[in-house]
């Protein structure tokens, strides 16, 4: 019977719904835990510097006399350093995609 | 007879990365096989002294995409030794098992490529099918799908509640049941047999003298494994290394295949055991001295060598990964072979050749 | 978990000998690590029996040459190719000489204190593998 091991495989997951999903119809599914994309909320952000400080790929620039907080998308390896240093928890990781950037313009809050 | 060079890779399709071999044929055999690697060579041994400690672990994580997370365990645990910290024992477990899942999932990607390999397209499917099941596990529990970056030195950063680890649990019930039917049809069907038995053949004395490790030097009969050292959770959790006597490529797939379901049965031991508690120390001051730190990865033993002088920096940082130990060993068994056994040789030591050149 | 690890330091000549017995032993080598020091480049060989390791250390001034234990373990060729590749030591006894190309870097030995290219290959070097034979 060693020929049919597969047969009887590939028959089982015929008759099956698919295990992967139409991707561009339908998105990925968000896992909960996931470290996907970093975001700022401005409101608390005290532009202590800590943050882009902890950085391990320099990706977060901060201004404290202009009151700006930046960040090269394309650095960020969403590590998640930043989020535990942050005093004022302006940060956090959320299990979401970000947008595909091919330039490195750094996003300014 | 007239013998001719034949250049494998760097570019191959079974080849994931790039290592370039000058293989010498005559006529269809194979009598000599000369590797150069380098192509890669990323200098992480000498980015030890810019970066610090602390901040290093992510730099010894991406060592390697798919041993992601022992690297970063192995370099936690070498650090921890020369600064004596105290990890909690509840974070020793979740590296355990978070370790056993990038087990899981290196040897379920490892079955998929051999199956691409050998132009068994739909057995590689499945077997990437099953391991994005787990993917999706270690991505709820740690945040990413490959690089983990949940170890830090002194611990942990993450823990995995209750509630999560009954459904891990009974998600991996799904998961051994289906790698059962993959595994049983990658070491019964008989198009899979006479592609790997009996090829690329290496004996137990060999395979000892080269130097090899992992499922490698265990297919030949050598029962050594690095969790037998009893790191992390391992003083606890008995392992007992899956072995082969034949030393050919479908003993290699064997030792692979048994070692899926023992990766399961140890992640449950250690949900049942793992104690409650803190999962992470605060870790001051700086490390001094120099250690030797081994663990198993899916590829083998790796061995970190660290040497601290008291600063941030580490003095040296030195990796010898499984796959560069394995390197002698394929180049003893090339010669003598078919010029088309060629890809399964290379794929069945699971070349990993961004660590070997780190 | 931890076991205790002493590093045995040895002058150059007798590593030979030493690996010699190693082997006889029953030892396996784990791996050869160099760290540049100052002014002398600190090599450790490590060796494992049962997973118990024993470490051999060779302390080497910069520039002295190294002799190949290749000959005892095989597999110590790309080992002593990765350090006259990274920091430039020169290895005499090769059983396999790759000759500097085993690591293609753009610098050559980025890791040694010396950048200078290194020095012809010591008389009674082994023939060049067979590869570059049938290229001609
Ligand atoms: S650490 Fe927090 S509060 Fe400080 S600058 Fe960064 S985001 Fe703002
Ligand atoms: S997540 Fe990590 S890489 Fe990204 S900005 Fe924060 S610290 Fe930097």
């Amino acid at each position: 019977m060693a020929y049919f091991k597969m047969s009887w495989l590939a028959l089982k997951w015929a008759l099956k719904k698919p295990a992967t999903s139409p991707y561009p119809f339908v998105p990925r599914r968000l896992l909960a835990g996931s470290r996907g994309k970093l975001s700022f909320t401005k409101d608390g952000c005290v532009y202590c510097n800590v943050c882009a400080k902890k950085c391990p790929t320099h990706a977060i620039v901060v201004n404290r006399a202009n009151k700006k907080w930046a960040i090269d998308r394309l650095r960020c390896i969403a590590c998640g350093y930043c989020v535990e240093a942050c005093p004022k928890d302006s940060l956090t990781l959320k299990p979401e995609h970000g947008a595909p950037t091919i330039t490195r313009d750094r996003e300014i809050h | 007879m007239a013998r001719t060079v034949i250049p494998f890779g760097p570019q191959h399709p079974v080849l994931p990365e790039p290592v370039h071999l000058d293989l010498v044929v005559e006529d269809e055999r194979v009598v000599e096989a000369r590797p150069s690697i380098g192509f890669i060579h990323r200098g992480l041994e000498k980015l030890a002294e810019k970066k610090d400690y602390v901040e290093f672990t992510y730099v010894a994580e991406r060592i390697c995409g798919i041993c992601s997370f022992i690297h970063s365990q192995t370099y936690c645990q070498a650090v921890e030794t020369l600064m004596n910290v105290p990890v909690p024992p509840r974070a020793l477990y979740l590296r355990t098992i978070w370790g056993e899942m990038s087990r899981i999932h290196s040897h379920l990607l490892w079955l998929g490529l051999m199956a691409d390999g050998m132009g068994f397209e739909s057995l590689f499917m499945h077997s990437w099918r099953i391991r994005e099941q787990l993917l999706d596990i270690i991505e709820a529990t740690t945040g990413g799908r490959v690089i983990f970056g949940s170890c830090k030195v002194g611990g942990v950063r993450r823990d995995i509640d209750d509630e999560t680890a009954s459904g891990i649990l009974k998600e991996l019930d799904e998961i051994e049941k289906d790698m059962r039917e993959i595994a049983r049809v990658f070491l019964e069907d008989k198009s899979v047999k006479a592609r790997l038995c009996g090829i690329g053949t290496l004996s137990k004395q060999e395979a000892y003298e080269l130097g090899c490790v992992g499922p490698m030097l265990r297919a030949s009969g050598v029962a050594q494994d690095m969790r037998t050292l009893g790191y992390a959770a391992f003083g606890d959790i008995a392992v007992e290394p899956v072995t082969r006597t034949e030393g050919d490529s479908y003993a290699r797939s064997t030792v692979r295949c048994q070692e899926l379901f023992q990766s399961v049965s140890i992640i449950r031991q250690a949900f049942a055991k793992m104690p409650a508690g803190e999962i992470a120390v605060k870790v001051t001051g700086n490390p001094t001295g120099e250690t030797i730190t081994r663990t198993e990865q899916p590829r083998g033993e790796v061995v970190y060598h660290l040497k601290a002088n008291g600063t941030k920096n580490l003095q040296r940082f030195r990796v010898r990964t499984p796959t560069f130990a394995n390197l002698p060993a394929m180049l003893k068994v090339l010669p003598g072979c078919d010029l088309a056994d060629v890809p399964m040789i290379v794929l069945t030591i699971d070349p990993c050749i961004s660590c070997t050149e780190r | 978990m931890n076991q205790p690890q002493a590093f045995d330091v040895i002058a150059v000549d007798t590593l030979l000998e030493r690996a010699r017995a190693l082997r006889e032993q029953g030892f396996r080598l784990v791996q050869i690590s160099a760290t540049q020091l100052p002014d002398q480049v600190e090599l450790t060989y490590s060796f494992d029996r049962d997973s118990r390791l024993t470490n051999l250390r060779l302390n080497l001034p910069n520039g002295a040459r190294l002799p190949s234990i290749s000959g005892v373990f095989g597999c110590a060729v790309l080992y002593e190719n990765e350090v006259h590749d990274l920091f430039g030591v020169p290895v005499d006894g090769l059983a396999i000489d790759f000759k500097g190309n085993f690591y293609k870097t753009a610098v050559k030995f980025p890791f040694g204190s010396t950048k200078a290219p290194c020095a012809a290959p010591a008389a009674g070097a082994p023939a060049p593998c067979a590869v570059e034979e049938v290229k001609k």
